[in-house]
């Protein structure tokens, strides 16, 4: 009796690690953990005021739902990319810089410090949109239909796009005074939770909507397992990759929307260093398959937080920004050891070994 | 003319575009900058400059042909020289030991990625991306101020010049100048040729081509696939070490910025040089060429008053657009003839 009821418990645990999103929570709770014993200060939230004599929350945990939200917005169009093409975008960070360029090009005009701005703040986002949705459809365009390795696709943007951000702006600063403009990214007079957490639920409420109401979920991981086969299906493969990168250029506008807005200005060679490193991470750590196919969509999401999670942990352990790449690296090392196939086909004929073990005993 | 270009093989007709290529620029940069590029030491000092890069070339070609890639040589480029950089400066140790130091790196890098590359089956790409962040997060907690060497046996490597006879010019006061080539320039070139020695004649070399063409029909063929696929990235990342100390002798310093990009240039090298990012098809004198046609374009840009820094970045990629583009273009043009 005892028996069976045991080997339900761990039938329910067995479901539970096969569950996608049971990687990130669990990742999460360590690194809280982690942080608890080290230092429980890293919990507490502050009610303060701003400079503008604003309230605001302030703490860690208010910095990871503040700096999470780009990456999970990020995330949201790297899932996708990764699942239809079986590879990952690199030039999102670029990408950031040329969408953030623009839409301060358009906010400033011709004047790097404008004392109003040029145009509606609408405006500029949405051409930031439409730029950003160009170069994502340049890069769809080389791997959906050139058929080059996304990565390798990408990496022409990764070099090139500081540089054309650059250009876009003749390598001057423009510097936005508008106080609403830097609402974006910073808080909202009145609401004491960051502004760019609101915008983060939008995307994700759209794009849960996109993939409860239209096929794109469905179809994504359907040319991702197979493209041959979905073909035969009546579906597009070609269009539907190619799709998938438009997406991320929108996601990569928004990120750009807030990176910029928080700074009110640019910094070309520093916005959103490294982020393509996270923003893959957080796809990884969600339990996607890096080689494409099924996704989760919310895991990546999750994924996205841990990873913010832990670079304020190290943050907070005066680990200097340039070094946190190593960190990281030994992260993703681990990460991608653990999920290989090999290595899990291992572990299963282990925990075989040991369970056949048990039982002889 | 046109029967035979359709009969050449994919290596050979890529080959030849490169070549083309580089001889068509540097005879318009002749054209249109001047006597400067006339001038043998004009073309010495693009070798100088790009010594280490021809290194890494010939590694990522050797991956990109076994159907892989390596995008952590760059990231290895700063570790390398900020570890000598340290060990020379400010332990005051002997070049030798520096040397082994590069290659302790080297090893290491490519033990291990080629280990999760091969063995565990993971994409090459997120293995490397992973080493190039770490490379350059630890070249930061290494050291995290640039600075130059002092240590004076190294600078007298350092200074140390190869004249080349019968290529001196005449300079502005009328005196003969003679021209020269670093020691990395050496270095380089002996790579080069061992590497096409290698690819060309040896079992192994042959066995690279036959991974990176197809796997199934390599495994068929008895050759160990994994085996292979291990030694590729364990021989890129010496390689990769070696450019790494050949970079360090030629700007004498530790810097965490140091080769920013170089992984890029590298691979814009080889594929310019005709190596398919699909595996099977490359050559390592079209990589050397590769290499040339890159450093010729930034050469022109710099010397044309362009020099701003987003010119280079700017025209690598569109190069590397357009080769990336001639690629797709053969290999459907081989598919639809696998096809008739």
């Amino acid at each position: 009796m005892s028996n069976t009821k045991k080997m339900s418990i761990s039938d329910i645990f067995g479901k539970l690690f096969r569950n996608q999103i049971f990687v990130p929570i669990a990742a999460m709770l360590i690194l809280l953990i982690f942080n608890l014993i080290a230092d429980p200060s890293f919990f507490r939230i502050t009610l303060g005021y701003n400079s503008a004599g604003n309230p605001v929350l302030s703490g860690y945990l208010m910095t990871v739902l503040d700096c999470g939200s780009e990456l999970a917005i990020l995330a949201i169009g790297m899932t996708l990319v990764t699942a239809a093409s079986g590879g990952q975008d690199i030039s999102v960070g670029a990408g950031i810089a040329i969408a953030g360029s623009a839409l301060l090009r358009v906010l400033c005009g011709n004047n790097t410090r404008p004392e109003t701005l040029n145009a509606p703040i609408i405006v500029a986002f949405l051409v930031s949109v439409l730029v950003a949705m160009c170069f994502g459809a340049f890069n769809g365009c080389l791997v959906a239909f050139f058929k080059i390795q996304p990565m390798v696709a990408t990496l022409i943007l990764y070099t090139a796009g500081r540089s054309i951000a650059a250009w876009i702006n003749n390598n001057e600063l423009p510097i936005v005074s508008d106080a609403t403009f830097s609402y974006i990214g910073g808080f909202i007079p009145g609401i004491p939770i960051p502004t760019p957490f609101f915008i983060a639920a939008a995307c994700l409420l759209i794009i849960a909507l996109v993939l409860k109401f239209t096929n794109l979920g469905l179809y994504t991981q359907a040319v991702g397992i197979n493209e041959s086969s979905s073909r035969l299906n009546g579906l597009n493969p070609t269009f539907i990759k190619w799709l998938s990168f438009v997406i991320l250029g929108i996601c990569v506008a928004v990120a750009a929307l807030i990176k910029v807005s928080r700074l009110s200005s640019i910094n070309y060679s520093v916005i959103a260093k490294d982020i393509e490193m996270d923003a893959i991470l957080a796809v990884a750590l969600g339990g996607n398959a890096l080689s494409g196919g099924k996704f989760n969509m919310w895991a990546s999401v999750m994924g996205a937080f841990v990873i913010q999670l832990l670079t304020t942990t190290l943050y907070k352990f005066n680990v200097q920004s340039d070094a946190l790449p190593a960190y990281k690296a030994v992260v993703v090392i681990l990460l991608v050891v653990f999920s290989s196939p090999v290595v899990r086909e291992k572990m299963a004929q282990i925990s075989k070994k040991m369970k056949s073990r048990k039982e002889a005993a | 003319m046109a029967k035979k270009l359709k009969n050449m093989s994919d290596s050979n007709l890529l080959l030849l575009i490169t070549i083309v290529v580089f001889v068509l620029m540097y005879a318009g940069a002749i054209m249109f900058q001047g006597k400067g590029f006339l001038k043998p030491q004009t073309f010495f000092n693009i070798l100088n400059a790009n010594a280490a890069l021809i290194i890494l070339s010939c590694g990522l070609s050797l991956v990109m042909i076994t159907g892989g890639i390596d995008i952590s040589v760059g990231g290895m480029t700063a570790l390398v020289s900020m570890c000598c950089a340290v060990y020379l400066d400010f332990k005051g140790g002997n070049v030798a030991v520096s040397m082994l130091i590069a290659l302790c790196i080297g090893l290491a890098f490519g033990i291990v990625q080629g280990f999760l590359v091969a063995y565990l089956d993971i994409q090459p790409f997120i293995v490397t991306l992973a080493g190039m962040f770490f490379a350059r997060g630890m070249t930061t907690i290494v050291n995290t101020n640039p600075f130059n060497v002092a240590n004076e046996n190294f600078v007298a490597l350092k200074e140390t010049r190869v004249i080349v006879p019968g290529m001196g010019s005449v300079n502005k006061l009328g005196k003969y100048v003679d021209a020269y080539v670093e020691i990395g320039v050496i270095v380089a070139l002996i790579v080069v040729i061992l590497m096409f020695l290698m690819l060309k004649y040896t079992k192994l070399g042959r066995a690279f081509y036959a991974v990176g063409g197809n796997k199934q029909s390599a495994l068929m063929l008895g050759i160990n696939v994994k085996r292979t696929k291990f030694l590729s990235h364990l021989i890129c990342s010496i390689l990769g070490a070696i450019g790494g100390y050949v970079y360090f002798l030629h700007v004498g310093s530790g810097a965490a910025s140091h080769a920013q990009g170089a992984e890029m240039n590298a691979i814009a090298s080889s594929i310019i040089g005709g190596t398919m990012l699909t595996g099977g098809v490359g050559n390592i004198v079209g990589t050397f060429f590769g290499v040339l046609s890159l450093s010729t374009i930034q050469n022109i840009v710099s010397s044309a008053g362009l020099d701003q820094a987003w010119w280079t970045g700017i025209t690598i990629a569109a190069m590397l657009c357009i080769f990336l583009v001639i690629q797709s273009v053969v290999m459907a043009r081989k598919h639809s003839q696998v096809k008739k």
